[in-house]
């Protein structure tokens, strides 16, 4: 199952310290893992869930920035109807999170860089990441089109119903699915549909 | 992408007044109040969203509106639905109000419902009824027939399973099983949608069921998978998707729904049972028989395991799909998609016949002739490497029990992956996953897995960042009596390794003849036939062949210009912790043998790193020579800027050494005799007072605190004098002149360190004492005139005179100096509050006792 998809920056802003990351858009899946353990207040336990989704952008954006650094690749600037070309320029890696740091179980945090903002999945421990990779990929990819993310626009923020549905058909409840293309296209079909709206 | 716009709107929605949220609150009632919900509706509970989003504070909402917004999630609109459960995801519950779905409405509970339900239930009790109703909605869409889309009940079950596995009963997996079992063996084969494609005119043939196809467009032979296309589906072929999509995480953790859990009222169980018994003797949940009519390779060789528990059944069911699937892998597919989808269908495969495998041991002979043929297929084609990874983990598993020759799967996974496939990051996480879990099977069936080192250390020497977590898991695991030496080498050449690798990947990727854009020196180098050894002896796939090369210095020469690429800068950083955790893993399997050998390691490679100071010199010049030559500045500032943070590495990696240097000897006190030579030699040399000041204090230290008869009793008088001439000979050459060019004053700890050892020395031997006496009477009358060329700051200089004329005086006593500079072994280490027969605990238990009687 996945953790959690998140679209957050990995560049520097003036707003945030050094190394941060906003989040732009955090969808959890799943019951909240902290009242499992400990009995804390319903605005606890989603501060605690804010904070742990903080930490994993923090350190996907740490990572990001070392990866492009070490590799000294240019950033290549695409513009909005260049989605395919970005994502195929998308720097891409994975992140060990240890057990408690932030979750609590081990997980791993694919990552996709697409220019200034990074696109993650949380990842539990024995998940196909191979698939993981694919559904990463393919979310982005609808994301940067169907919510204009190449151009200066702020749809991220004002039409995130539509992330919602396309997690839902993808990405159900963070069950990863394997989808041949008929699979694929017929979903595609229904989140157009959606879009169209 | 991200524009200041999106920042303004984060911060508007953050800072938003209390008055002016309750304004936009009753407005958005009023707008919900609507028959019909406007564009503005829906943009209105957009921003309703970013505001709840935005802070980590969670807020209320009113109820009304909150009762409002929860009506949306039985909406038509499916964007009302989505909206709905995203702002409640956000937002607190109403106290007291409980999202309660009953039977009558089992039909509202749609995914994005579900999710709600999910991410905000408080209680097992809730999650256990929202299972139950989700069965029941399974079993009652099987009865009544109607088509409603409940493909979201499975990723439901299994968020739920994931999380609170409590949840589930015993009874609810049993039902489940039996679920996945029909809708993974026995989904429709033929496509689903025809009946509507047919107009006004078509006739009854055209209207015939249409079998589905597989990847390579020939019709499928046998019972459908996640790998067979056609123009639609039907909605078992959708389950069909989704139980294949769960079914890994299904088999792995379908056993924590315990036994114990399962409390449920007996007749309840009664009642299954009975049900279960009936469904075995009749077969009337088996739909085997009716599509009887296409039978392949896989569905031959199944057993009549109709008469099988679920689980086991499952067990078996499972078996079948995932040998199709590999069959189906083979098949040439027309779409980039779906090849890629082969590759993560056979992952899956392998690793579902790995998990029942360890269920049900008879299956692994059944199994290993698929698994084989499989590897056999794959291994010679690198890129497939993610997908050998399984096959290697169901060799580990099973290949002791099969009795196959694994050897062929260890050099391809130790030896091929990391030589060739260094540079791919989510291979190099799974193999380096693939070993932490592993890691006992592994040390003790694999031998290879230790001699493997170098190669390992190849994905960390590309990528430490991101690998560097694991190597703290891994390297204890690589440290052996016979490997420490070479491994301890082959860590501190690791920045070498890494400039090495970015070399080989720049050749590879560079055609010979062009030269780079850069005028790489270090690639001409690489290519160079007369390099070809050193080059070769780092990128060397197995420890073994010698420990370390003579000509280290010309490497360190040759990829002196690496020394600031990033990938070699962010390896380097990674090595002193990686030292750290080497010497503390040592330190619990060495001999006297080994750790002499270790120290004599570190005493040479102190001046055989990556040379920084001369490094910093080279820098220097370069950077003033080539103002008028580089045109790039920004390179040279790059560069300067790259300097401090070398130079701190080098540091670090020295401080390593003495930090160990003090444990070993500590540990074994007799070393310092054994390598007194080496010791000597290294202290004696003045260069090294400057070079190497941190190390070199400690050196002369462990000289002046172990090199006594009480530590060892080979510690002979001459020795003692030779060690203390070549001390004393150091000391006065850095405290008589000033320090060679280039280098700094020496530091005051150096010489304060120098002259304690010596007074020490000459305390274990009174002859001594008249030459360090002299010498520190001189030392007073020298400084009396204020400044020295050797000591730049007054206060430290002042320090190290007191310090001189408390040794001058301890040593006036030759009784009292032994005592405080060589005190036996029983005052180092007191442990009087131990000792039962001391006086002191003694009298308190007697006083304990007494008060406590009374």
């Amino acid at each position: 199952m996945v953790r959690c998809f998140l679209i957050h920056t990995v560049c520097p802003l003036a707003a945030l310290g050094p190394g941060d990351s906003r989040i732009l858009y955090c969808r959890v899946f799943g019951p909240d893992e902290a009242e499992r353990h400990r009995q804390l207040s319903p605005e606890e336990a989603r501060a605690l869930q804010k904070e742990k989704t903080a930490v994993v952008a923090r350190q996907v954006r740490c990572s990001v920035s070392l990866s492009r650094e070490a590799s000294g690749r240019l950033l290549v600037e695409a513009v909005p109807g260049e989605e395919a070309l970005a994502l195929q320029e998308a720097d891409s890696g994975v992140v060990r999170l240890r057990a408690g740091d932030p979750f609590t179980e081990e997980t791993s945090a694919l990552w996709l860089g697409v220019q200034s903002l990074g696109f993650t999945l949380v990842c539990e421990p024995h998940e196909n990441l191979l698939l993981a990779e694919g559904t990463l990929r393919n979310l982005t990819r609808h994301c940067l089109e169907h919510l204009h993310m190449l151009g200066q626009g702020s749809e991220v923020l004002l039409r995130s119903n539509r992330i919602d549905a396309l997690l839902s058909r993808l990405l159900p409840h963070g069950q990863l699915l394997f989808l041949n293309h008929r699979f694929a296209q017929s979903l595609e079909k229904e989140v157009a549909a959606y879009m169209a709206k | 992408m991200f524009s200041h716009g999106s920042e303004s709107l984060i911060k508007q929605a953050r800072e938003i007044q209390e008055s002016e949220l309750q304004k936009f609150y009753s407005r958005l009632v009023k707008l919900l109040q609507a028959k019909e919900h406007s564009h503005e509706t829906v943009d209105s509970l957009q921003r309703l969203h970013l505001i709840l989003s935005a802070t980590k504070y969670a807020r209320t909402l009113p109820p009304e509106l909150h009762k409002r917004v929860l009506s949306l999630l039985s909406s038509p609109s499916e964007q009302l639905q989505v909206l709905g459960s995203a702002v409640l995801r956000e937002t607190l519950p109403l106290s007291g109000q409980e999202l309660n779905y009953n039977q009558e409405n089992v039909s509202q509970l749609n995914s994005h419902a579900a999710a709600l339900l999910l991410s905000q239930a408080r209680s097992t009790a809730d999650l256990s009824s929202l299972c139950a109703q989700l069965l029941r909605g399974l079993e009652s869409r099987q009865s009544d027939g109607s088509a409603h889309p409940l493909t979201h009940t499975l990723p439901v079950l299994n968020t739920v399973l994931t999380h609170r596995p409590e949840c589930l009963t015993e009874d609810h997996v049993t039902l489940l099983s039996k679920k996945l079992v029909d809708w993974l063996r026995y989904a429709s084969i033929t496509q689903g949608g025809c009946a509507s494609s047919g107009g006004f005119f078509t006739g009854p043939r055209s209207r015939q069921p249409v079998p589905t196809a597989e990847l390579d467009g020939t019709v499928s032979g046998d019972f459908f998978t996640v790998l067979c296309v056609g123009q639609s589906f039907t909605d078992d072929q959708w389950m069909n998707v989704y139980s294949f999509s769960m079914l890994r995480h299904w088999l792995l953790t379908y056993h924590s729904v315990s036994n114990g859990n399962a409390t449920a009222d007996t007749a309840n169980r009664l009642q299954l049972s009975l049900s279960l018994s009936h469904s075995h003797s009749f077969s009337n949940d088996d739909r085997s028989e009716v599509d009887g009519s296409v039978v392949s390779m896989v569905s031959a060789t199944s057993s009549s395991s109709r008469l099988l528990p679920p689980k086991e059944r499952l067990r078996e069911k499972a078996f079948q799909y995932c040998q199709r699937l590999i069959e189906q892998s083979d098949r040439k597919a027309h779409k980039k998609g779906d090849a890629d989808l082969q590759k993560a269908c056979l992952v899956e495969a392998v690793c579902i016949l790995d998990c029942v495998c360890v269920e049900d041991a008879s299956l692994v002979f059944r199994t290993f002739p698929c698994i084989k043929a499989l590897f056999g297929r794959l291994s010679s084609d690198l890129s497939f490497a993610r997908v050998l990874l399984p096959i290697a983990q169901f060799y580990l598993n099973h290949g002791e029990m099969a009795a196959v020759d694994c050897e062929c799967v260890w050099r391809l996974v130790f030896a091929r992956f990391p030589s060739e496939l260094f540079n791919d990051q989510f291979l190099a996480h799974e193999l380096l996953r693939f070993l932490r879990l592993n890691l006992e099977s592994l040390q003790l069936r694999v031998p290879q897995y230790i001699r493997s080192f170098p190669n390992l250390l190849k994905l960390l020497a590309w990528d430490s960042p991101a690998l560097m977590d694991d190597f703290v898991d891994l390297l204890p695991s690589l440290v052996t009596a016979g490997t420490a030496v070479e491994l301890l080498h082959t860590l501190l050449d690791l920045p070498c390794l890494s400039a090495t690798l970015v070399l080989q990947h720049r050749s590879a990727s560079l055609p010979i003849a062009e030269s780079s854009a850069r005028g790489l020196l270090s690639l001409d180098a690489f290519r160079s036939p007369s390099f070809r050894g050193l080059f070769l002896f780092l990128l060397r796939g197995e420890a073994g062949s010698g420990d370390t090369i003579d000509r280290l210095n010309t490497l360190h020469e040759l990829l002196a210009e690496a020394a600031d690429w990033p990938r070699v800068v962010q390896c380097s950083q990674s090595v002193p912790v990686l030292l750290h955790i080497f010497f503390n893993t040592v330190i619990t399997i060495a001999d006297e043998k080994l750790f002499a050998h270790l120290i004599l390691v570190m005493l040479e490679r102190s001046s055989l790193l990556l040379n920084i100071p001369k490094y910093i010199t080279e820098t220097h010049r370069v950077a003033g020579l080539s103002l008028r030559d580089r045109v790039r500045s920004s390179a040279i500032s790059e560069e300067l800027r790259v300097e401090p943070l070398l130079l701190r590495i080098e540091r670090n990696q020295l401080r390593v050494f003495s930090c160990h240097l003090l444990k070993f000897c500590k540990l074994h006190p007799s070393l310092v005799v054994d390598q007194s030579h080496e010791l000597l030699e290294f202290a004696g040399a003045t260069a090294n007072v400057y070079s190497k000041e941190e190390i070199y204090t400690h050196v002369v230290w462990v000289l002046g605190e172990y090199l006594s008869v009480s530590c060892d009793s080979r510690c002979s008088v001459k020795l003692i004098t030779s060690c203390f001439e070549a001390l004393e000979a150091v000391l006065f050459e850095i405290t008589s002149s000033a320090p060679p060019p280039g280098a700094v004053c020496p530091a005051p700890r150096v010489v304060t360190t120098l002259m304690s050892a010596l007074a020490k020395l000459a305390s274990r031997s009174h002859d001594l004492i008249p030459r360090v006496s002299l010498f520190l009477s001189k030392l007073r009358t020298v400084t009396r005139g204020g400044s020295v060329a050797w000591c730049s700051d007054e206060d430290d200089l002042v320090a190290i005179v007191t310090r001189g004329e408390e040794l001058w005086s301890l040593l006036k006593s030759p009784g009292v100096a032994q005592s405080v500079l060589t005190p036996p072994q029983h005052v180092m280490t007191p442990r009087w509050h131990r000792d039962t027969n001391v006086a002191t605990p003694l009298q308190l238990r007697a006083l304990t006792n007494l008060t406590q009687s009374q």
